[in-house]
């Protein structure tokens, strides 16, 4: 496998101003525009220093155990009778999903930037053990903000950040999910601006960091790109990924932008269901989401009529959150991409379903993804392919799970 | 429907900042947000604040997700919303203390998603139309406020933008630029909400900001105490207490009311 430079791919956007079409930019206090700037030139010069590069390439391959392999999911495609099914195996990365590839990156930069603390929010946790591992790693010290609701559903996570050394901060305002989190970690940024880094952890916030985040999970779709055309023989016909925040998706989704006849579809957490008031489909109800500014960017954001931000259900922490990233919006808006949704039910027959048919157990927020699969499968030839993107795995979420399935396993 | 007695917008703005000149002293610009601890409450904690000699009023429209404001304020805007506080409760609002003959100028401060929510254009016809005199919106730098401050222009509103310790001289040029009716100087690199100190490089701030602008400068975060209103004379052309009006607004108006009157006595 070729290791290119692939934070380098020459894209149409961002455009200078971290506008994707009308969504992006950078709706944030003025305390910290000046530290925007400062990590966009940081971040220009680093892509541009091949000793920056061959470092995060050789942490991939050493440490996060890059590249991840593409499985053909045998018994799945056999069970659902149609397209054959292939697995991005994210969930064999170091700390259990896609989130180290971004953290590594980010957390190089900030050693490189000489600021020796960084911050993170985090929601299913992921985020969270990534930005701690990364940090435990290269010797930062390392705080993250976590809402209390996320802190109860999540517990193995916040038992592992601690013990990679990390200080995790428990959120008690709003909805005191991911959405409070990034509020709790932005005051905290606009309050030591000068000496932290802001490790944010999905392809959403104020500029650079839709675009950065993107570059650096673009590493999924750059191997699944080459891996695929060698097991399958061919390019996907479709690439599925979960879409909270949506860095895994666009990671994804990435390095088949210019393969035409590829299709792109981003599946969101449908919760109880997306004509209930307990979701996370901001693509999917579109009575109570529409453009909007949250967290630095403009973006779909589901919000009642008076612009107040409304709070959002899924099973899955990862998902639970209120806007997505701006360039899901511009591939919506363009039709390059399409966004579905699936229930809190479906995804635990998913979850169920690909643990006994394939021995993998997925996160619930990859489970989303691999119930679009099952939907969508049987309606397609058995010649054609998918490629389903496996964000993270499922140990994480073991309680939930149990709790959900109680008396039926 | 604005009063014929009472000067508009930028020019109403402007006055206020002569008049305190005139007196040596700075201008006292009291937050306070709408709906907190409840509708009449607040409306009452302004009008007293306006008989207490305060200069002009920074509005404020809650929304759910304040990034730049400290517990203070978080706890009072969300028991706004809980109290079913709207944008247009706050429009209704400024009418309504005009009507009570309040002529100091108001300034709206909302975070950009409800007046986005609401219609820009729509937002600032009626915000001017109940009385109001321009907008402050914190997470809207002057790179991103076309459309807003083209607007604001064309209504006379005032539109203000930040600038912070951190803002080097390229942006402190383009607030100097964008702004209109002052520029909102943050006095720390953090959120709202009161300090026992000061910062000591304060005059250095300033200082720096001064040197490449005329636009009235306004201060504003950790500035709670009588002390601390003294410091600004000379220092700034006006200043804004927030969250300790808001802390005092749990023992009632008439803490408000004193502590407004003590805040604004200290300049003389």
């Amino acid at each position: 496998m070729t290791m290119a430079n692939y934070l380098k791919q020459g894209a149409a956007v961002p455009d200078e101003r971290g506008y994707y079409g009308e969504f992006g930019g950078r709706f944030v206090p003025e305390t910290i525009i000046p530290a925007l700037d400062e990590l966009k030139a940081a971040y220009e010069q680093a892509v541009d220093d091949p000793a920056f590069v061959q470092e995060l390439m050789h942490l991939q391959r050493t440490y996060t155990g890059r590249p991840t392999p593409v499985t053909y999911a045998k018994r799945l495609t056999e069970h659902l009778g149609g397209a054959k099914i292939y697995l991005k195996r994210e969930d064999l990365a170091h700390t259990g999903a896609h989130k180290i590839n971004n953290a590594l990156g980010q957390a190089l930069l900030a050693k490189r930037m000489g600021k020796q603390r960084v911050i993170a929010e985090t929601g299913a946790g992921q985020h969270g053990v990534a930005s701690a591992t990364a940090a435990a790693l290269l010797g930062l010290d390392c705080h993250v903000y976590m809402g209390e609701v996320d802190i109860a559903r999540q517990q193995p996570n916040v038992f592992r950040m601690r013990l990679l050394g990390a200080e995790v901060i428990p959120v008690s305002s709003g909805s005191r999910t991911l959405k409070d989190a990034i509020n709790e970690a932005m005051r905290d940024w606009v309050t030591n601006v000068r000496s932290t880094f802001y490790l944010l952890g999905s392809a959403l916030g104020p500029h650079p960091y839709p675009k950065m985040v993107r570059d650096f999970q673009s590493v999924i779709g750059h191997e699944a790109r080459e891996q695929i055309q060698e097991e399958a023989g061919q390019l996907p016909d479709v690439c599925i990924a979960c879409v909270g925040g949506g860095s895994n998706a666009i990671g994804l989704f990435h390095a088949f932008r210019d393969d035409e006849n590829v299709d792109f579809i981003g599946v969101e957490a449908g919760g109880l269901g997306v004509d209930t008031d307990k979701h996370a489909a901001r693509f999917g109800d579109l009575s109570i989401s529409r453009p909007g500014i949250l967290h630095g960017t403009r973006s779909y954001v589901m919000q009642n009529e008076d612009g107040q931000i409304m709070e959002t259900h899924s099973i899955s922490a990862g998902l639970d959150y209120p806007s997505v990233g701006p360039e899901h919006a511009y591939l919506r808006s363009l039709e390059r991409a399409y966004y579905t949704s699936a229930t809190d039910e479906e995804t635990l027959e998913a979850f169920q379903a690909l643990s006994q048919l394939e021995g993998i157990i997925p996160a619930l927020e990859s489970s989303h993804a691999v119930a679009e699969v099952i939907k969508r499968a049987p309606t397609m030839s058995k010649d054609s392919v998918i490629l389903v993107n496996l964000s993270g795995r499922g140990d994480k979420d073991l309680d939930t799970v149990i709790k959900a399935l109680e008396g039926s396993l | 429907m604005t009063a014929p007695t009472r000067t508009f917008g930028l020019e109403a703005i402007s006055q206020m900042f002569q008049q305190a000149e005139t007196e040596n002293r700075a201008a006292f610009l009291p937050y306070f947000p709408i709906g907190y601890p409840d509708y009449d409450a607040s409306i009452e904690a302004i009008a007293a604040m306006a008989d207490a000699g305060v200069d002009g009023f920074e509005i404020g429209i809650s929304f759910s997700d304040p990034l730049a404001d400290g517990p203070a304020i978080q706890v009072a805007t969300q028991k706004a919303l809980e109290n079913g506080t709207t944008v247009r409760t706050c429009l209704q609002a400024v009418r309504a203390l005009r009507e009570r003959g309040i002529t100091q100028p108001m300034l709206m401060m909302s975070y950009a998603n409800p007046l986005v929510a609401y219609g820009t254009e729509q937002f600032v016809l009626d915000a001017k139309a109940a009385g109001a005199d321009g907008l402050i919106v914190p997470d809207l730098p002057p790179e991103e406020a076309g459309y807003f401050a083209d607007v604001c222009a064309r209504e006379h509103m005032a539109l203000v933008f930040f600038l912070a310790p951190t803002s080097n001289d390229a942006r402190i040029k383009l607030a100097a630029e964008k702004a209109t009716g002052f520029i909102y100087v943050v006095s720390l690199t953090g959120i709202t909400g009161e300090r026992r100190d000061l910062s000591t490089d304060l005059s250095q701030i300033m200082a720096n900001i001064r040197r490449l602008t005329d636009t009235p400068l306004v201060l504003g975060f950790g500035i709670s105490t009588p002390e601390h209103a003294r410091m600004m004379n000379g220092l700034v052309n006006g200043f804004i207490v927030g969250s300790a009006l808001v802390r005092a607004a749990n023992q009632g108006t008439d803490a408000v009311s004193k502590l407004a009157q003590d805040l604004r006595n200290s300049l003389d």
